[in-house]
């Protein structure tokens, strides 16, 4: 059972840093605010997911499982409300979205 | 194996520093400084069971809480030019 356990928790440990990874792999790279807020999503929600999940696992049944899925759970509310709140803002700042050049003009 | 993920979530804390320093419009310091807070709310439940001491997924909650309202309050400073008052035109009428 512990094994179990243990193989269980690493696994979602590795996929959450797999994810949080490739999420700020796209903050660096993506072209422009939008995209990015893209790929910032996915590491709060896939990337944190795992990786609290996977320490709750480790935790076991205990008041430090509950304690790390209710922070998971607030960055599940904060999340969306904080990247809604930076499109709009940019949106309203006049700051354009990045649109793909059309055939003629790419090099 | 906690220590793995915690290098791991250094490296991600790095190329979003990157991304805040490079970043050519405010919105994307904004963002690659939310994207590094919710990396440290991380960071600091795995600290917690690095060290074998689990309350520091208390510090966890509380920092999330904190870089929630810092978010909101620097893009509201910076749409509104004033943390305490509404658009021109605004729908909600004046207060």
């Amino acid at each position: 059972m512990s094994l179990v356990a243990d193989i269980l928790s690493w696994t979602c440990i590795l996929a959450g840093l797999f994810f949080v990874l490739v999420g700020t792999l796209g903050v660096l790279r993506m072209p422009d605010v939008y995209c990015r807020l893209h790929a910032a999503g996915m590491t709060d929600t896939m990337g944190a997911g795992f990786l609290f999940l996977g320490m709750s696992i480790q935790a076991g049944w205990s008041l430090l499982a509950v304690r790390l899925l209710l922070v998971y759970g607030f960055l599940l509310f904060t999340s969306p409300i904080g990247t809604h709140a930076l499109a709009r803002t940019a949106l309203f700042a006049k700051v354009e979205p990045y649109r793909v050049p059309p055939p003629g003009d790419r090099v | 194996m906690f220590a793995v993920a915690a290098a791991g979530i250094l490296v991600a804390m790095a190329m979003a520093m990157a991304r805040a320093l490079l970043g050519p419009t405010v919105f994307d310091r904004v963002l690659a400084l939310n994207t590094v807070g919710t990396k440290t709310v991380i960071l600091l439940a795995v600290i917690g069971f690095l060290t074998g001491r689990p309350d520091w997924v208390d510090l966890s909650l509380v920092y999330a809480l904190i870089n929630f309202i810092g978010t909101i309050a620097v893009l509201k400073f910076f749409e509104y030019g004033d943390l305490g008052r509404q658009r021109p035109g605004s729908r909600e009428g004046n207060r």
